[in-house]
């Protein structure tokens, strides 16, 4: 039986266990007088059971299924006639994805050497006992536990303690699993990386000045070396991001401050949601009202006083991407700007304070930490957007502090470097994973630089 | 009735015309108030400020109910009554502290100095210099204490050199008797100090804007009794130069510091009177369930 049928077979198991241990703990209560002489409720004793059904059985079909492959693989290769062993890994994949295609019927056995044909069927009569095992024991182990935490409601047994404990361990493995994710995704770049500044020095990479990571094909190809500098993409990325902040933290400060302190109770509740909306437009969508209305705008805007604009230009970008990060000021310094108490609003009017002095000497001061929290929050949202570049920036990794050229940023590079058919041991691939690991570096301190900030300001007010 | 508060009956022990005073109902609750009608002494001669016949309301609640009441110069009053009974929403209209609320509207006459209080080209930032306020909870802002003293004065500009605005934190801090524990720590943030001198700041902040009126919300409320003597010393000091209105839940300090105590109850103003009659010879029967602690 298939592993995705086995799956719901084992929760459908483990109702049934729940559904009943649960009848049998009221029948074991009633005679000595209801549920209360129970030592848990009879639903600790239920999902105990059905924990003893599942838990067991789910992990021995995870192992299973994580390793039949190789097992199999590894005894048919092992029938196979000494002489025809594969010599290296690769020959190995290929011979068998030979038999595994002669196997599935996707190749005509006759078309293949005999022993592989033979593999062949010795791989799928592996296969079909490799699943019944399965299903036969998973069940089996489903069976035995859920019938074992049956057989163990009693009054006397303290389900209620077995079932918190198992629960605790539950959502400590989901929790494991996220910092596992992350850290199993920083060491997958960072080994590429490695592999990257085997072939490009560090050095060139962080300081060079050119970026064209165009490598030769072929040896004999006559064509650039290819420059992994990755000045111009920062250059490109600060000055993109800058923009961008420019605009929308005092947009968004602001207009926190107006809804916090000065907008009537309606306002607010209409003005709040629709700035909101602004974070909920996909980037796609602000990429080409950037390409097709900001920037032609912007070249025709700087014609008009003289000045050449690229088509595509940083300015577009920023400004656009500028007004995508408003509410992540805007929302979050409102949040923090409420947080304020309002006795220290009191006692600044009570000293005949205007509600601008207010504001200026007391609120915004108080607020301050939380208010750089959420800009560092937005700048790091800044720093990670894609698609407004692509399509609004360009590509051209110009080194430029002139915001009407075009320029090109760190994850747009990426982007561009990894679309299509690549191969992975290029420079030019692997300088991605670089580029990857730099940016998570820079968002990353970032970040804490921002959670360092707001716990300080939260000490505040405790 | 002869149950009175124990703590109070030092006072209370001149009391000899108890025969007097009606017996109060058995539900003092069930006692009809006659709206606008306030026994005992509710107006002075030359009063600071003039109330007559105010009433706020919040929405369709209403909070006061047309209450008429002089407060004198360099007097201490005190304003007490059960909870809810309006005596934060009245103090509350003298600075106009209630503006930030948007569905309170205030009625009636109040005049400061015989000026309208709420006339509509009164500038408020001129009237609550004039009037200072001193909160419930110590409210020092985030900053240095001495930023706090000196917050005022510089949105005021009542100092034109640091040498003055040295002088007038100077001065409001050993006004507010804070002088001798703060002075080598005037750049120490205010809110790492304990709660009744962080009170005490809020008093010195309050003074060195060289107020006229300072009205106190139940200053003492959220501090311990060391702290509480300290506060009402300095009430009584500052009753010289200062026309104190100070609204409180605690009778004994009602008792101790205030010349005249006005009592509210449901948004009425039922009796004002100086203060050692109140306690010894209420003569309303809401005013004498209330300080014999029947309800409250």
């Amino acid at each position: 039986m298939q592993t995705a049928n086995l799956l719901p077979l084992v929760l459908v198991l483990a109702v049934v266990a729940y559904g009943l241990a649960y009848m049998r703990s009221r029948a074991v209560a009633a005679p000595l007088g209801g549920i209360r002489n129970l030592k848990a409720l009879p639903f600790y004793y239920a999902a105990r059971a059905a924990l003893w059904c599942a838990i067991p059985a789910l992990i021995v079909l995870a192992t299973w299924a994580g390793f039949e492959g190789k097992i199999i693989q590894g005894i048919v290769i092992a029938t196979l006639p000494p002489d025809t062993w594969p010599e290296s890994p690769g020959q190995a994949s290929l011979i068998l994805s030979q038999i595994s295609n002669v196997a599935a019927g996707k190749l005509n056995p006759e078309f293949v050497p005999e022993h592989i044909a033979g593999a062949a069927s010795v791989l799928e009569a592996m296969e079909s006992r490799s699943e019944n095992f399965k299903a036969t024991l998973v069940l089996l182990i489903a069976v035995l536990g859920g019938t074992f935490a049956w057989t163990r409601v009693a009054p006397h047994i303290n389900a209620r303690k077995n079932v918190e404990t198992t629960l605790r361990r539950i959502f400590f493995v989901c929790a494991a699993l996220a910092v596992l994710t992350t850290a199993g995704i920083v060491f997958s770049v960072f080994f590429e990386t490695v592999r990257f500044f085997n072939r490009v020095p560090i050095t060139e990479f962080l300081f060079g000045t050119s970026w064209s990571p165009q490598t030769a094909l072929r040896a004999d190809q006559v064509g650039s070396d290819g420059a992994f500098g990755v000045i111009p993409l920062f250059t490109g990325t600060l000055l993109i991001s800058a923009i961008a902040l420019l605009v929308a933290v005092p947009i968004g400060l602001l207009s926190a401050i107006y809804l916090s302190e000065y907008a009537s109770k309606r306002m607010r509740s209409t003005i709040k949601p629709v700035l909101e909306m602004l974070a909920g437009i996909p980037t796609v969508v602000y990429g080409f009202f950037a390409a097709l209305t900001v920037a032609p705008f912007i070249r025709d805007l700087a014609g008009l006083v003289g000045m050449e604009a690229s088509s595509q230009s940083a300015l577009a970008a920023g400004l656009v991407m500028g007004i995508m990060i408003v509410p992540f000021v805007s929302s979050l310094s409102d949040d923090v700007i409420n947080a304020v108490p309002q006795t220290m609003r009191d006692g600044s009017l009570a000293l005949g304070a205007t509600q601008s002095e207010t504001m200026k000497k007391v609120i915004f001061p108080a607020a301050l930490p939380g208010i750089i929290g959420g800009i560092l929050l937005a700048a790091s949202r800044a720093i990670g957007e894609t698609m407004i570049v692509v399509m609004a920036a360009g590509l051209a990794a110009n080194l430029t502090a002139n915001p009407l050229e075009s320029v090109t940023t760190v994850t747009v590079q990426i982007a561009t470097l990894l679309v299509g058919d690549q191969e992975f041991d290029s420079a030019k691939t692997l300088s991605a994973f670089a580029l990857g690991m730099l940016l998570f570096i820079v968002t990353l301190l970032l970040n804490v630089v921002a959670l360092k900030i707001v716990r300080k300001y939260r000490e505040q007010y405790d | 009735m002869n149950t009175m508060n124990p703590s109070i009956s030092a006072k209370a022990d001149r009391r000899d015309q108890g025969a007097e005073i009606p017996v109060p109902q058995d539900k003092p609750e069930d006692t009809v108030i006659e709206e606008g009608k306030t026994v005992g002494k509710p107006f002075v001669n030359d009063p600071k400020f003039k109330l007559r016949n105010v009433n706020v309301s919040y929405g369709s609640d209403r909070a006061i109910k047309n209450i008429s009441i002089d407060i004198g110069k360099h007097e201490v009053i005190s304003f007490i009554g059960p909870s809810g009974c309006g005596k934060s929403t009245f103090l509350r209209c003298l600075n106009r502290m209630n503006d930030s609320i948007q569905i309170c509207r205030v009625e009636g006459q109040l005049m400061l100095d015989d000026e309208d209080i709420y006339h509509s080209k009164r500038d408020v930032v001129e009237l609550r210099a004039r009037v200072g306020m001193v909160f419930q909870k110590p409210n020092p802002f985030p900053k240095s204490i001495y930023d706090n003293v000196a917050y005022g004065p510089r949105i005021h500009g009542l100092a034109n050199r640091k040498s003055d605005l040295d002088e007038i934190v100077e001065n409001s801090l050993r006004k507010a008797g804070l002088w001798e524990e703060a002075k080598d720590r005037l750049d120490a943030i205010a809110t790492g100090m304990s709660g009744g001198q962080q009170q005490r700041l809020c008093i010195a902040r309050a003074i060195a804007v060289s107020p006229e009126v300072i009205l106190m919300d139940e200053p003492c409320s959220a501090l311990d009794p060391i702290a509480t003597a300290r506060i009402e010393e300095l009430i009584a000091d500052m009753s010289k130069s200062y026309t104190i209105v100070i609204v409180t839940h605690s009778m004994q300090q009602a008792a101790r510091v205030s010349d005249r105590t006005a009592y509210f109850h449901l948004g009425h103003l039922v009796e004002v009177n100086e203060t050692n009659k109140i306690f010894t010879s209420p003569q309303h029967e809401l005013t004498e369930s209330y300080i014999t602690g029947r309800f409250g």
